[in-house]
């Protein structure tokens, strides 16, 4: 399981068509609001925009650019719920810039180094919004490890297919 | 100073853009939970704008495609299931005659005691199209706006209970709060026990009864019924029933409630648009009774002309059994009266086997009791004879086509037999 150190130099950067750009999360946000009315428990343990929100920040390898993916992606989910808008947002928001951060820094190309990222920033997503959520939003919700573990790692199973599927996106600068 | 700014730029900006929703969020927070959702109304409604189309289609090719399937496809077993639903019919029917009764009788008393009570008026159906997404967020998205007569607060519901209420309304979608969300509450009452609670949802998606005194006995099985206190639900409407009772915390028990509607399958549900607040008033109509239902189900019992008891038994005994055109003769435009039916036990015999006879397979069931219900005496009034007459007018034609059930067989009987009260 190579987890690589490159330099600048050597590091791809990626962008994406607008379609792509636009339609893969729109689909992620569709997916996550149609998919648990047939299976209840995917919205328990699956989050596509953020594993797509990891996917685009870690490609472009550029914080900013990842931070605001995240920022657009999350807020978008923020609006299909109820709650005050902004706790995904600033959950995701965190995490595009990680991703982007670690993208620049990491070899993340490979399954294995793949598989651990979306494991490791699903867990920080959870704490993120568990944080917001209980400090801010006065939630009652719970926080339990043993679910957070178990969901980062179907995520980061979903993940691994997921990125190697959007790989074909993937237009070099 | 610029290349601090060039060289912590990526950082800035990432606290710029958390801060910036950080005080969003502190806004909406700040502006508290009594105009929920009303002051993002805008985005939200882009946000829905730009998903609802999708899944609308995807909804419609599921529904369609569904459709083709059941109803030109897979039709396999619907003749013995339209047998079954049809016996069904009548079982609910019976039923059905006695909840009136016990619901006219409530209303008198309601009536004496000047209660005034809600009753569901009006309901739009919809197709639900969405969910949030998120288990923090239990909320579905149904295909039914403003266009649609849909009101916040309203109450959403399917034929088995309670679903939630509306929470925001958008031109041509709306957002379901559903029970089991942390932040709903409907006011509840325990059928048998009438205690009355809060029903709320938890973190975890699971729908508890709160503010019931851990003093009290609740057993789990019972059922949950809608109070009305909330305003939203009108009082008597399915919750579901009790899973689990544990002491909890401050005095109070732990309910755990098992919702009636299935939450996490919604397809279909029905919007309460407009609820009638009224007293209640007496039913002045007359009574349905179980019988007289049934003897519109079935061919009347021939009528027969009056007998003259001091006439010699021969000629009484043989009316009915050895002339068929007494049957013939009710078919052509007399009144039925059930007193016949009601006096003589032979003639219901004989109403048994025809309708054995005509009936179809799924009314062969009731025949017995059609009998039973036929011999009973019953007081006469002008609607059920005018029913019966209708009916005998409807259905004859079968009967005249065969006119000698087997168990009818020509012989003499007294007089005393034919008029003997059942």
């Amino acid at each position: 399981m190579p987890i690589t150190y490159t330099s600048n130099e050597q590091v791809e950067v990626y962008r994406f068509s607008i379609p792509v750009a636009i339609g893969v999360p729109l689909l992620a946000l569709f997916l996550q609001a149609f998919v648990p009315l047939r299976y209840p428990r995917f919205a328990v343990y699956v989050d596509l925009p953020l594993l797509v929100t990891i996917f685009f920040a870690m490609a472009r390898r550029s914080p900013i650019a990842g931070l605001f993916t995240g920022a657009i992606i999350g807020l978008a989910q923020d609006m299909l719920g109820h709650n005050p808008i902004g706790i995904y947002g600033i959950a995701k928001t965190v995490v595009g810039y990680g991703a982007s951060s670690l993208g620049v820094k990491l070899d993340v190309e490979n399954a294995g180094a793949r598989f651990l990222v979306t494991l490791g920033f699903y867990l920080v997503h959870s704490a993120v919004y568990f944080t917001v959520a209980r400090g801010m939003v006065n939630s009652t919700q719970g926080w339990s490890w043993l679910h957070g573990i178990l969901a980062g790692l179907v995520n980061a199973f979903i993940g691994v297919f997921l990125y190697f599927l959007l790989d074909r996106f993937k237009q070099r600068t | 100073m610029e290349s601090v700014l060039g060289r912590y730029r990526n950082l800035i900006v990432l606290v710029l853009v958390l801060f910036a929703q950080l005080l969003g969020l502190a806004v909406q927070v700040k502006r508290g939970n009594s105009n929920e959702g009303q002051d993002t109304r805008l985005i939200r409604i882009w946000a829905v704008g730009a998903l609802s189309p999708f899944e609308r289609g995807v909804v419609w090719i599921q529904n369609s495609s569904r459709n083709v399937w059941h109803n030109y496809f897979y039709l396999r077993g619907v003749r013995a299931e339209n047998r079954q639903l049809k016996e069904q019919i009548e079982q609910m029917r019976l039923e059905q005659v006695r909840l009136t009764e016990d619901a006219a009788q409530a209303r008198r008393l309601q009536n004496l005691l000047g209660f005034k009570e809600q009753f569901i008026a009006k309901t739009v159906a919809a197709q639900v199209i969405g969910s949030s997404g998120s288990d923090l967020s239990r909320i579905v998205y149904i295909d039914k706006g403003e266009n649609s007569g849909i009101k916040r607060d309203m109450a959403v519901m399917t034929a088995d209970g309670i679903v939630g209420k509306v929470l925001l309304v958008y031109p041509s979608e709306s957002q379901v709060l559903l029970i089991s969300d942390q932040s709903s509450g409907v006011g509840a009452i325990l059928d048998k026990s009438r205690l009355q609670g809060v029903l709320r949802g938890t973190p975890n998606g699971e729908v508890t009864l709160e503010r019931v005194m851990s003093d009290e006995q609740v057993q789990p099985g019972e059922t949950v019924l809608t109070s009305g206190g909330d305003q939203i639900f009108p009082k008597g409407l399915p919750i579901g029933s009790v899973t689990k009772v544990a002491p909890g915390k401050d005095l109070f028990l732990n309910i755990k409630i098992r919702p009636a509607a299935d939450l996490s399958k919604l397809e279909e549900v029905l919007v309460l648009v407009e609820k009638q607040e009224r007293q209640a008033v007496a039913d002045v109509h007359e009574r349905v009774r179980a019988a007289d239902i049934l003897a519109q189900r079935l061919p009347s019992v021939p009528d027969k002309p009056a007998v003259d008891p001091n006439a010699p038994a021969s000629t009484a005994g043989s009316t009915s059994a050895t002339k068929p055109a007494s049957v013939a003769g009710t078919v052509n435009g007399k009144p039925a009266t059930n007193t016949n039916a009601a006096a003589k036990p032979n003639t219901g015999i004989a109403t048994q086997s025809v309708a054995k006879k005509i009936a179809p397979a799924g009314q062969q069931a009731s025949g017995t009791s059609a009998v039973n219900a036929a011999v009973k005496p019953k007081p006469m009034n002008s609607s059920s004879t005018q029913t019966n007459s209708a009916q005998v007018q409807g259905g004859p034609a079968i009967v005249e086509e065969k006119p000698a059930a087997p168990s009818v067989t020509p012989k003499p009987q007294t007089p005393a037999q034919d008029n003997s009260p059942q």
